[in-house]
């Protein structure tokens, strides 16, 4: 790997909790090398405000390995920053140049109220899950796994549905602020497989009612969510929920 | 004498569990929803118990330090999952899947414990089909397989390089159906501060909000800990960076022997190091080797060429390839147990052979070129796709042209909680399941085998186990917490540790401490250990530890979300952890698998196992802060199989 540094200006959103007015903050960093990960650098920047008996800014983040879902972050105008396919913790320094200022926000939808800094609330994507994201079977007494013979080509369909990281990059980029893709991501992938068909229709139902309860927007079809999903969930899949969603509905 | 007891049923080996089942206590179903269960952590082991026990019947607790059970660090396991299914008719069966289990394990796991795992491995894949889990398939609609490291059949089953992901949203799936329901309550962004004990038993926990700096305790009529691997003692490891060992260390401390504490797998197959200010370290998933092929140079001056960047790897005639697995290992190759391998590359980069341009020269090649030449360019992408994306993300080199550079890295615990067969503590009450437990598989796992385990515990062990305690308590009524002096004193406990932390007012920050504590895990307590190095490891973690509670500094309010307080909290408990590993490795005078200690290694340089002397369980009691814990041994006996050497040089 090249080793490299560079100087860097940033402008870091700060907000002392939900309640209170945030603000940004402008911070320099020098000498950060560009093969360390953009939430390295934030690393690095806390150490440096805790050595200045200042509060580190908070941000969501766990595996740093693109899978979790857990970091968010809106980096110069976009969610997970300005490189395609990847969660923010892929996302590395060699992507900016030296002395570049650096925008950085937290999601921003009213379905993902700020907690602190750069962290977000998402559990209304729980809540959706809760009211239909899963094939109802109880642990035990299912049938041998070659008994449910899958095509190759749905099985793989359905894999790239279930790839969701549920990381909300598609609400926080969407200017109807919608959880579509997320949402269909789920319906999709268990509308694909024979064991999760049979309830289909009626999860759609039950996932986009609690959807809408939560505050989130609908989709209007400009394909910004697939744009900057980190694991490039299709638009198709919206277009299966809707299909679903409306046999629901034809159904009741 | 010892107060160990592993309740290991009556029996011949295939029959133990069978028996264990049909005269287990059950417990009434009207009288489930009438019992109160806590389980901590929400990944393979605790979303699958949390999920279970919720269908069964029981009130369920569940609590996770993230944003949402989802993102529990069993997600990030790529390869597969192990199943004697034999499905490709290469002569798999349950046996034979025990059986290099324990060889992996280098002869020192439990032998009905192990052979319970490749019991229920086969229940493992079905319930994850039933569950939409999108597992790799034939074209004629079956499921497909493919090989892991120490096995010669093909038993390992995978969705792309996402499998641990796949798994784990299939038990959040089924967890957040019984949370819609309202027979689990979750508790997210909450962290287990202490375990409560009440005459002799566990009764509950004291927890932290991470976003209110709130403290609250919680009833339960038992206790389940799935709270994952403490590798993160290591500072730079695979597990992600809130994995912690505090939720086991706090049991520990309240009377649960901690096991093996020093038996830690390192993987082969993670991105090196590349400075001082790296977070963690990336795994490529050990499903690589299956078509990947390692090799460093067979000259130095082309190794220190490569390094500096004057040759390229794609530019080195074969002839001067050390392929030194296939060398060193004709029967399994590439496809060696994770211990032999990261071995056999640290005594390639040892000897000068590395490849990396870092401070230690560490590295050595993964090579796809004769994969890719064997089988196209669109096959791998299949395969291993989203891995080659994660690589060239982090690295920015394009690994379907030029090879990618591995080494060895900290990657899970095999020690933890001392557990019987029911996978209850020395506590009762108190049980743990997962990485968090002293766990099945000995000195050494194999891969695809820690999901396996998870899973299995969660599924299909717990659930059972559980009830032949809890089918005493059904007479014991609910307890209020704020009524209960137990409770009141262990929340002031944690108000007073807290205190103690913000109070220091030092000078330097959490991580200071925590990278300290990481280099001297590594250079002393690593992949190579001797007896020198590990005495020297437990003074100078004392001298950290001094200097933590001296010198920290945490600025912020303790009643609020606060990052610094939350790592102060989990970097006291690897101060500790780390102390514990130390002793452990320094009493085990031997090398057995993940284990290896200079002081014993053979002729052609593999581990050197003592049975005579070290063939048992090293379970450690807790006797007080500043005293030296107590040590327990469980002796292993095989009944079954023959123990022998480990060989991976010929069938």
């Amino acid at each position: 790997m090249a080793s490299k540094n560079i100087n860097i200006n940033l402008k870091v959103w700060r907000q002392k909790d939900a309640k209170s007015k945030g603000g940004f903050e402008k911070y320099r960093l020098e000498n950060i090398s560009v093969d360390s990960s953009f939430l390295e650098m934030i690393d690095v920047l806390n150490e440096k405000l805790v050595n200045e008996d200042k509060e580190p800014v908070a941000f969501d983040h766990d595996c740093r390995e693109g899978i979790c879902g857990m970091c968010s972050l809106f980096i110069n105008g976009r969610a997970h920053g300005p490189d395609s396919l990847i969660t923010t913790c892929q996302l590395h320094m060699r992507t900016f140049k030296d002395n570049e200022t650096i925008i950085i926000e937290p999601w921003r939808s009213g379905g993902f109220p700020v907690i602190k800094d750069l962290m977000v609330d998402r559990t209304a994507f729980e809540k959706i899950m809760q009211a239909g994201g899963f094939i109802s079977v109880n642990t035990g007494g299912v049938p041998d796994a070659n008994a449910i013979p899958i095509a190759k080509a749905a099985a793989e369909e359905a894999m790239d549905a279930a790839s969701c990281v549920g990381c909300g990059a598609c609400v926080a980029t969407c200017k109807n602020s919608s959880a579509m893709l997320f949402v269909s991501a789920k319906v999709s992938q268990l509308a694909l497989l024979p064991q999760g068909k049979i309830e289909a229709s009626k999860r759609a139902k039950n996932m986009v009612a609690v959807m809408d309860e939560m505050g989130f927007g609908n989709c209007s079809n400009t394909g910004a969510c697939e744009m900057e999903c980190p694991k490039g969930i299709s638009l198709a899949h919206i277009a299966r929920l809707n299909r679903e969603f409306l046999i629901a509905n034809i159904k009741s | 004498m010892t107060k160990l007891n592993s309740k290991i049923p009556e029996g011949k080996l295939k029959d133990k569990w069978s028996n264990y089942k049909a005269h287990q206590n059950l417990v009434n179903p009207a009288n489930k929803r009438n019992l109160d269960i806590i389980v901590v952590g929400t990944g393979l082991a605790g979303g699958a118990a949390a999920a279970s026990l919720a269908e069964l019947g029981f009130k369920v607790k569940n609590f996770c330090y993230q944003d949402s059970p989802r993102r529990a660090h069993s997600i990030a396991a790529q390869g597969g999952i192990n199943a004697a299914k034999n499905y490709p008719n290469d002569g798999d069966t349950v046996y034979r899947l025990f059986y290099d289990t324990i060889k992996g394990g280098d002869y020192r796991a439990r032998e009905a414990n192990v052979y319970r795992l490749a019991e229920v491995s086969n229940a493992i894949i079905d319930q994850g089909v039933a569950q939409g889990i999108p597992f790799a398939r034939e074209y004629g609609g079956l499921l497909d397989n493919r090989s892991f490291g120490g096995a010669l059949v093909s038993r390992t089953f995978y969705a792309r390089g996402q499998t641990g992901q796949q798994l784990l949203l299939g038990a959040y799936s089924a967890l957040s159906r019984q949370i819609g329901l309202g027979n689990v309550t979750m508790y997210n962004r909450t962290e287990l501060m202490d375990i409560v004990i009440v005459d002799g038993k566990a009764r509950g926990i004291v927890t932290r909000n991470l976003i209110t700096g709130k403290i609250e305790s919680h009833f339960g009529h038992a206790v389940v800990l799935a709270t994952g691997g403490y590798g993160n003692a290591f500072f730079l490891s695979t597990n992600a960076m809130g994995s912690n060992g505090s939720a086991v260390w706090k049991a520990y401390k309240k009377g649960a022997f901690f096991a093996n504490a020093s038996f830690v797998q390192i993987h082969p197959t993670a991105i090196p190091q590349h400075g001082d200010f790296q977070s963690k370290l990336t795994l490529m998933s050990e499903s690589l080797r299956n078509d990947g092929r390692i090799w460093v140079p067979k000259k130095k001056e082309d190794a220190e060429a490569i390094r500096e960047g004057r040759l390229k790897a794609e530019n080195l005639p074969e002839e001067d390839r050390d392929f030194f697995l296939e060398r060193r290992y004709p029967a399994f190759g590439n496809l060696v147990p994770r211990d032999v391998a990261a071995r056999a590359a640290k005594e390639r980069t040892d000897k000068g052979f590395g490849i990396e341009n870092n401070t230690t020269k560490e590295g050595v090649f993964l090579d796809f070129k004769y994969a890719i030449k064997r089988l196209g360019k669109d096959l791998i992408e299949e395969r291993y796709g989203n891995l080659f994306q994660m690589y060239e993300k982090i690295t920015a080199d394009n690994p379907y042209k030029t090879p990618m550079k591995i080494f060895p890295a900290i990657h899970y615990t095999m020690g933890g909680i001392w557990v019987d067969y029911e996978l209850q503590t020395t506590v009762p009450g108190l049980f743990v399941a997962g990485e968090a437990n002293f766990s099945d598989h000995g000195a050494n796992r194999l891969g695809a085998s820690a999901l396996m385990q998870g899973l299995a515990d969660g599924y299909f062990v717990l659930p059972y186990t559980i009830q032949n305690y809890l089918a005493y308590e059904i007479g014991t009524e609910r307890m209020v917490p704020s009524e209960h002096d137990e409770f009141k004193k262990a929340e002031k406990d944690v108000e007073t540790l807290i205190d103690k932390l913000m109070d220091i007012k030092g000078t330097k920050s959490v991580d200071y401490f925590h990278k300290k504590l990481g280099k001297v895990m590594w250079n002393n307590v690593g992949m190579e250990r001797n007896e020198k190095d590990l005495k020297d490891a437990i003074n100078k973690i004392k001298e950290i530890k001094k200097e933590f509670w001296s010198d920290l500094k945490i600025p912020g309010e303790k009643n609020a979300l606060n990052v610094e307080l939350e790592k102060a909290n989990r970097v006291a408990d690897f101060l500790e952890i780390g102390e514990l590993m130390a002793r452990d490795a320094l009493n085990r005078d031997e090398s057995s698998g993940g284990h290896f200690r200079s002081e014993h290694i053979t002729e052609d340089g593999e581990a050197k196992r003592n049975d005579k002397d070290f063939m048992y369980v090293a379970a450690w009691e807790y006797k007080g802060d500043d005293v030296d814990p107590e040590l327990h041994k469980e002796p292993l006996h095989y009944e079954e199989i023959e123990v022998k050497t480990r060989n991976y040089k010929t069938a």
